[in-house]
């Protein structure tokens, strides 16, 4: 029972990560049709970057925003210089993409050096509580409530606002939504900001908990896409289904199946994906 | 140069010398210019195979390592431990990799643009992820070493550059000459027709899908054709060479070369692989260089340097391979 | 750091350029040598501390060699097989080398090692420490003055029994040949010295999140030895402590899991951590001293075991090239002269060859601690002269396979 307990925890709890990460991702696929390779690029700069706050002085939350914010100019500036004249072309994306990934990731090298870091998190925030046999590590209940207050917030701004009905309408259809005087220019780059600073903030919470170093772009990358592809694009109820299902499979996968445990992750997410093109609760 | 002086015939002549070049120079340069060649080659083949798919049909496919990995496996396993001959791993990789590919492309060819990208992708994920942890099999990230260079009883070893060389031009040979006779065929044709429309091919009474699902077929048993090759070349099969980053680095490829022309992508190959070697020789800082090549394919010449090269002769028709 | 590498190639090369065939040395040109390293991707940093290794032996000493200049010529093997066979390749057949060192990975060893045979070109494993290439499947050109995976395992797996007492203990170890050949010695003389190892768990290279097998680790027993390599080394004691391990189990390890490289990166969580290794950066010792010394005024850390291994490399050609009078281009003589090198000062201990072609040296048991607000593998116990071996004959050692995932198996889990 315990073990069911804490892997069921873990599984949770790694998810929660994973949500804050694909859940930008999931956001700027959906709206722009983008297939952002740099995703993985933007955690690990928004780790580095918070790293350097808390170096310079800076304590954990002001390092973890402005590793987001920091991240958010970058998404905008590359969104502005490239990505925006190549809606409709995923090739193009791809590779505009995955250019700039091995670019920053090569910048990050020579910025940052080779060393692995990890961000130092606040006392409060480090130990564990314990319930018996049972460990429930401080740092992975604070994910799951950063992922928690995240969904609220990306739900009540989509659902219950003005600018997240202008952003559900872009999605919908961009012509529409322009025809009805929408700045959908304005609003993608929006989406774009938002995707790319909660990458960074998945990857400046990630580093107090997995370091941050060299090689975590494209190692979290398959992640991210694994979620958005089983949730379905550009939803986030999908996101958040999706990355549970991905935190448990992977977790569960390890502990019962170590010889098949990445098989079990994406043949389950194959399966879906020949059942339902569009992922869980994507709309095609 | 200008415009006039190049006759109609110019590309052909061109490619002529290349080939010819390719078949003659390298006994006469370093080996370990040799050893690019060779690798070059290899990945030309590989890139044909993908241009099928995005150049032909028109769809870009994410996991097409995938296909590299289930050749250069069936080498790496049957080889090793069960000491097969050239022509039976030749045999089964490539069937396996065709069989394979029969049946994602169950699955991904159920979606288009970004959807059948991603799908692509995580069915190239899972072939990645039994290469990494179905140890007993794979030996995971140990990879599998000690991979013998094939001996199809022939005077000459294969163990040396040279004849290894000749043996992988001959196989790019062939490759390029089925692909060629396939892409030019009437089921080419109707690939291309409905790369640019489908709704009509479909009026028109073609069965859309399954034309699809052919070219996607022979795309992945190609593929695994160049991983066979890879797999004798190297000695050695890993789970790298099945990574996300291979993937892409073939599309790059091919979108360098320019899609839909089968030498293109061949050419794009050949660029990279001198371009990763060569450069890195210079400077450590050769990951912004290629970076930016992926974006400068995008932004300066989004239809190749085929498709670069096209618009300056104008010599359209005269250009080989489609 | 990687430019000061680049500029101090480029000012030997110019050196070569405009001292022109006037000079002495020149006779026969520079010795070069052809080193491999990753330079980029998730290894950059080892890579970084193996050419700076070198790099700091060279400019100790004038770049010079047995009177003939010596020129350094790094390639990028990003890590990977297929990579460093292809650099391989271009240092012998462009560059036209008379030595090889370097190389990160177990597996990339075993990949190079046909190679370097097929081309008869003397080449050092600094760091790639594979088990086999010096035992089952030695291969001729290759002398290894770094260490087999399982060589400092062997003597603590009967040291933990001894003198911790601990008598169960489960073993976590990243799932490679690196992972199984450090376990498996370990395992070997652990039981063999009344210890039972009750489980053995196997994360991937590159598993971010420990939790799956943290969490299943039999609380019963009385420690964990634990096998992490690069960034793993930097998130495992973390996530130790934070499911509650810690307090609970002690924790043992492979050298590579408090790797000195990490050591500036790691909390508090990791203090208290055992483990053995060839080389501490806190042996006191007057030659280790000044070597620490000087290594942190070039490069700003302490130095790691690859810096280590590959410094005293550039001493272990020295010695070589010098006994035969510079004369490398003879090939059998430098490989003969390389294979009786013995290096008695090296900042680890003395160090030597045995007859595969392995160094018998030193293994120190190291304990972090704080010293000064920073990290140390304090020295607690050192085993003088081990071979990779241990107390074993080779020839009855031998009759045993190599150390995998099941090998020994699991007699008590």
């Amino acid at each position: 029972m315990d073990f069911w307990i804490s892997q069921l925890f873990n599984g949770v709890s790694y998810g929660a990560l994973l949500f804050l990460l694909a859940g930008g991702l999931s956001l700027i696929f959906g709206m722009m049709r983008i297939v952002n390779m740099t995703h993985g690029s933007y955690y690990l700069l928004g780790g580095y970057v918070a790293l350097t706050v808390i170096w310079r002085g800076g304590n954990f939350v002001l390092a973890v925003l402005l590793g987001a914010l920091a991240i958010a100019a970058v998404g905008i500036g590359e969104w502005n210089a490239f990505l925006k004249r190549l809606s409709g072309q995923e090739l193009g994306q791809v590779l505009t993409t995955m250019g700039f990934a091995l670019i920053f990731q090569d910048l990050a090298l020579l910025i940052w050096g080779g060393d692995p870091y990890t961000i130092p998190v606040p006392a409060v925030l480090s130990g564990a509580y314990t319930v018996g046999q049972l460990y429930f590590p401080v740092y992975r209940i604070f994910i799951v409530a950063v992922a928690a207050l995240v969904a609220v917030v990306l739900w009540l701004v989509l659902e219950r606002t003005r600018i997240g009905a202008m952003m559900r309408a872009t999605v919908d259809d961009p012509e529409m939504a322009r025809g009805v005087g929408i700045n959908v220019y304005l609003i993608s780059m929006a989406v774009f900001a938002l995707g790319a600073t909660l990458a960074a903030l998945a990857g400046a919470v990630a580093g107090g908990f997995v370091g941050v170093y060299p090689g975590a772009d494209f190692e979290i990358l398959p992640y991210a896409f694994v979620v958005v592809i089983v949730g379905g694009m550009g939803s986030l109820k999908g996101a958040l289904i999706g990355s549970l299902m991905v935190g448990l499979l992977d977790n569960f996968g390890k502990a019962l199946f170590p010889e098949l445990s990445y098989f079990t992750l994406f043949a389950p997410m194959a399966a879906i994906l020949a059942v339902r093109p569009t992922g869980l609760f994507g709309r095609a | 140069m200008t415009r006039r002086a190049l006759a109609p015939g110019t590309p052909r002549i061109a490619i002529a010398i290349v080939f010819g070049l390719l078949a003659v120079s390298p006994p006469f340069v370093s080996s370990f210019l040799q050893a690019l060649l060779t690798q070059a080659v290899i990945y030309a083949i590989l890139a044909m195979s993908l241009d099928v798919v995005l150049g032909y049909i028109g769809l870009a496919s994410l996991g097409h390592a995938a296909y590299l990995g289930l050749g250069a496996y069936s080498v790496g396993i049957l080889a090793t431990r069960h000491g097969a001959g050239f022509w039976v791993t030749l045999t089964v990789g490539v069937l396996l990799a065709t069989a394979v590919a029969a049946v994602f492309g169950l699955v991904a060819l159920r979606a288009t643009g970004v959807y059948f990208l991603m799908i692509t992708l995580a069915l190239g994920m899972v072939v990645w992820g039994l290469a990494h942890r179905w140890v007993s099999l794979t030996q995971g990230d140990n990879g599998i070493s000690g991979v013998p260079r094939p001996d199809l009883g022939l005077p000459w070893s294969f163990a040396h550059a040279i004849p290894f060389y000749y043996l992988v031009f001959t196989a790019f040979l062939v490759a390029f000459g089925v692909l060629r006779g396939i892409v030019r065929s009437p089921f080419g044709a109707t690939l291309v027709g409905i790369r640019e429309s489908e709704s009509r091919m479909r009026t028109l009474g073609y069965h859309v899908w399954l034309h699809k699902y052919i070219g996607f077929i022979i795309a992945g048993g190609v593929g695994g054709f160049a991983g066979v090759l890879w797999a004798y070349d190297n000695g050695f099969v890993s789970p790298a060479d099945l990574e996300l980053s291979t993937s892409v680095e073939i599309l790059l490829m091919v979108a360098l070369g320019g899609r839909g022309t089968l030498l293109g992508p061949a050419l794009g190959a050949g660029l990279i692989v001198f371009l990763k070697n060569l450069v890195s020789v210079y400077t450590q800082r050769w990951l912004l260089i290629l970076g930016a090549v992926y974006i400068g394919t995008i932004v300066y010449a989004p239809e190749g340097i085929v498709g670069a090269l096209r618009q300056w002769t104008k010599g359209e028709r005269a250009w080989a391979g489609r | 750091m990687g430019g000061k590498v680049i500029g101090s190639i480029l000012a030997a090369l110019v050196l070569v350029a405009t001292w022109g065939p006037g000079a002495a040395w020149a006779q026969k040109g520079p010795i070069k040598i052809g080193f491999l390293a990753p330079m980029t991707g998730g290894a950059a940093q080892v890579g970084k501390d193996m050419v700076n290794g070198l790099t700091m032996w060279l400019e100790e000493h004038g770049h010079i060699i047995a009177g003939r200049k010596v020129e350094v010529i790094v390639e990028d093997t990003q890590g990977q097989p297929n990579v460093a066979l292809t650099k391989l390749r271009k240092l012998v057949e462009s560059d036209k080398v008379q030595v090889l060192a370097g190389g990160l990975f177990a597996h990339v060893g075993y990949a190079l090692a046909p190679k370097v045979d097929e081309y008869r070109i003397p080449m050092l494993y600094p760091v790639m420490a594979a088990d086999d290439l010096t035992q089952r499947k030695p291969a001729r050109w290759v002398v290894r003055t770094g260490w087999t995976s399982s060589q400092p395992s062997h003597p603590f797996g009967e040291w933990v029994v001894k003198t911790l007492g601990y008598k169960r203990v489960v073993t976590i170890g990243i799932d490679y040949a690196f992972g199984w050949e450090v376990v498996g010695g370990f395992q070997k003389t652990f039981e063999e010295a009344g210890g039972q190892i009750i489980q053995k768990l196997w994360p991937p290279l590159g598993t971010t999140d420990f939790a799956p097998y943290l969490s299943q680790v039999r609380r019963d027993a009385d420690a964990v030895f634990a096998l992490m390599v690069a960034a793993s080394s930097l998130r495992f004691p973390r996530q130790y402590a934070d499911a509650g391990l810690k307090a609970r189990l002690p924790l043992l390890g492979g050298g590579t899991t408090f790797d000195e490289f990490v050591l500036p990166s790691l909390g508090d969580e990791a203090i208290g951590g055992i483990s053995p290794l060839i080389y501490s950066a806190a042996i006191d010792t007057p030659v280790n001293r000044r070597f620490v010394k000087e290594y942190r005024a070039r490069y700003g850390k302490v130095p790691s075991y690859y810096s280590e291994s590959c410094y005293t490399t550039g001493q272990w050609i020295n010695d070589a090239a010098k006994s035969i009078g510079g004369d490398v281009e003879d090939r059998e003589k430098f490989l003969a002269a390389l294979r009786k090198v013995e290096v008695p000062d090296a900042p680890r201990g003395p160090v030597k060859l045995d007859a595969y072609g392995n160094p018998i040296q030193n293994i120190y048991v190291r304990k972090v601690e704080k010293k000064d607000g920073e990290l140390w593998n304090t020295v607690i116990q050192t085993f003088p002269a081990v071979s990779q071996f241990g107390k074993y004959k080779p020839e009855e050692f031998l009759k045993q396979p190599v150390y995998d995932r099941n090998f020994p198996p699991c007699k008590y889990c």
